[in-house]
């Protein structure tokens, strides 16, 4: 089993003419995702590396049933293209596309939740599931099937963490990046009660950093309700109050936000914690 | 972005929320005609300008003029003041306080409101401010104002006027795509009215696409900051002396993290995010160079990004133009042999792990 995406998920790409959308394709193709369909606005009747392009997402859900969305449309039409998804009656949104402004995405978080739908990011690298289906930009060659749940606010931090993993012979049941805004869909809580629940998996790996309180709030939810060995890397120790540190969630605000108040938060859920971001693949041979 | 008090209050007279009569003043000239007694305000992106004594009473022309150039060209902070609001004094029967942001966790608006107005929020007890969390799906409702303006125990008329109030500051909020809005005071005059005494504003940058009337003028940003933002590169300045070029802003923190476990300072936050052009590497040495660190570390995860491309274009810089500090590599990930021996032969150190590469540079910044 796995977490959010399995096999079961048809693809459509929202933003599949671009230069990321033609690439990424052919990325998730080879990994064994389904991709059916991709929307481009005005450009129905091409196809990319084999896929069909439609107008808008209707027309792609009539007509290969495409169940889930990748966002990889420009910030200013994001919002958009998230609810014209949602209208078209897709339950999985995953949302690459960064630097959409906070009050969009806030609006299109609270619509999936009102269609009872996943969204994931945004500005997340998107999620896989290894030996099923990979749904972003992530790259398929750290990944391994496996019994380790990993849940992430960043990208590239997350594919060093998941690649030790996979040289030390520890494959992953789902990889998630949650994304590296302050408003996101899905959340360290989701994730870890979808981990919870998910009989692949034995253990959880989250990756956090400075800013916002979901670490904190994470840490409590472990203490009542999630009895699997839980693993955490949090960056930005040393970053300095009121500077936003590459992801725009990523900033210290009026105190809060601080990466020792999560390390303090994990110690006390009983949360083992990496010095490094490769410790954390000792951490999980060590302990589960 | 943040924007000057002034500014701020440009906006609230735009959503018709009362402002005190003022007008800016950038030199003595400006004074002429104003109403006393007065407050003198100095303009300047951080709080705590009234302890600073850049707040100051004037009773007449001439004292006006006097407290003028004492605020004109003060420091605050680090920041310099070139303009200052004049503003009429308010008779006030109470002050509140009252603000909006956007909370993180339950991903709504959020309303604070409380009857300790004129305070630093920070030290009021958190029983005694009022929250009302606004979903984007209805908007601000009536049960939300009700909410507010019971538990501030206001009589029935100001309790009308402050809920009229708190529903244009969240229309306000919502069209500006603000961060934050904040009053502090939001006072009840004798004469009953409704007055906001300050105003703090934080735009979100994402969304200034679509305010073109929200002029920049704050400088916040270092001059090598500001041309980073201009190439679209994250490029941060701190406090040490090691540069840090890493790819994501996760594993560029996380590198800066692991320069501090071995005593190591880093002077430079520089993300490369997901690219591997050429001209971008270049850029991004260029300006690492103009910030002159000690060492330069160097931390690459190749996934999407091939480690290869990336280090040719390193090469191709230092071997252009030339390098004045060590720069230590550490390449993980897709052509990582490969790359690691286009770096060799460029003349730079390559370490094989994290905390390896994270020692050396702390060492030779730190003469060690």
């Amino acid at each position: 089993m796995s977490i959010y995406v399995n096999e079961k998920n048809k693809v459509v790409v929202q933003g599949a003419t671009g230069h990321q959308g033609v690439f990424h394709i052919g990325e998730m193709k080879k990994f064994g995702t389904k991709v059916v369909a991709g929307v481009t606005p005005g450009k129905a009747g091409q196809d990319v590396q084999g896929v069909p392009i439609f107008n808008n997402v209707m027309d792609a859900v009539d007509e290969t049933g495409a169940n889930t969305t990748l966002i990889l449309v420009p910030a200013r039409f994001a919002k958009d293209a998230v609810f014209e998804a949602l209208d078209a009656g897709i339950k999985t949104v995953v949302t690459i596309t960064e630097n959409i402004p906070f009050h969009d995405a806030m609006d299109f978080v609270h619509y999936a939740k009102y269609n009872n739908a996943i969204l994931i990011g945004p500005n997340s690298p998107g999620i896989a599931s290894p030996g099923k289906s990979k749904i972003g930009i992530l790259p398929g060659s750290i990944f391994l099937e496996g019994e380790v749940g990993v849940a992430s606010r960043s990208g590239t931090l997350t594919y060093e963490i998941v690649n030790s993993l996979k040289e030390k012979g520890i494959g992953q049941s789902t990889c998630v990046g949650l994304g590296g805004d302050p408003i996101i869909g899905t959340t360290f809580i989701d994730a870890l009660d979808a981990f919870e629940k998910d009989k692949a998996t034995k253990a959880v790996v989250l990756v956090g950093e400075i800013g916002g309180t979901a670490e904190e709030d994470a840490a409590e939810h472990i203490k009542e309700h999630i009895t699997k060995p839980v693993f955490a890397f949090i960056a930005g120790r040393t970053a300095p109050p009121g500077k936003r540190m590459g992801h725009a969630g990523a900033i210290i605000a009026r105190g809060k936000g601080t990466a020792e108040s999560k390390i303090k938060a994990f110690e006390k859920a009983d949360v083992k914690l990496a010095k490094f971001p490769t410790d954390i693949a000792d951490l999980v041979e060590k302990y589960s | 972005m943040k924007l000057f008090e002034y500014r701020g209050k440009e906006l609230f007279e735009k959503y018709g929320i009362l402002v005190p009569n003022g007008r800016l003043v950038e030199n003595k000239k400006d004074i002429s005609g104003l109403s006393f007694p007065c407050v003198l305000k100095a303009q300047v992106p951080i709080g705590g300008r009234g302890k600073a004594g850049g707040i100051k009473s004037a009773n007449d022309v001439k004292d006006a003029e006097k407290k003028l150039s004492q605020i004109l060209g003060m420091d605050i902070k680090g920041f310099k003041v070139n303009k200052v609001l004049a503003e009429e004094k308010v008779d006030i029967k109470k002050e509140l306080y009252l603000s909006i942001t956007l909370d993180r966790t339950k991903r709504m608006s959020l309303i604070m409101a409380s009857g300790q107005g004129g305070m630093d929020i920070e030290s009021v007890p958190d029983e005694l401010i009022f929250k009302e969390w606004i979903n984007p799906l209805i908007g601000i409702q009536s049960f939300h104002l009700r909410g507010i303006i019971s538990r501030l125990k206001l009589d029935k008329e100001d309790g009308k006027a402050v809920a009229q109030i708190i529903s244009k500051i969240y229309n306000l909020f919502r069209e500006y795509d603000c961060e934050l809005v904040e009053i502090n005071p939001l006072i009840i005059s004798i004469n009953k009215e409704v007055i906001a005494l300050d105003s703090k504003f934080i735009i979100n940058d994402d969304a200034m696409f679509r305010h073109a009337d929200i002029i920049p003028e704050m400088v916040e940003l270092t001059h090598l900051e500001k041309d980073a933002k201009e190439k679209g590169i994250a490029f941060i300045q701190l406090d040490g002396n090691i540069g840090v070029i890493a790819n994501g802003a996760g594993l560029t923190m996380a590198t800066l993290d692991a320069l501090t476990h071995y005593k190591g300072n880093g002077g430079v936050f520089l993300d490369l995010g997901g690219t591997d052009d050429p001209e971008k590497v270049k850029q991004a040495f260029e300006l690492m160079k103009k910030a002159k660190p000690k060492v330069i570390f160097l931390n690459l995860f190749g996934g999407i990004t091939k480690c290869d491309t990336v280090a040719k274009g390193v090469k191709s810089v230092i071997s252009k133009e030339g390098i004045d500090c060590p720069v230590i590599t550490r390449i993980k990930g897709m052509n990582e042999d490969i790359a690691k021996d286009i770096l060799k032969d460029a003349g730079l150190i390559t370490a094989t792990t994290l905390q390896d590469a994270a020692k050396r540079s702390s060492d030779i910044a730190g003469g060690r």
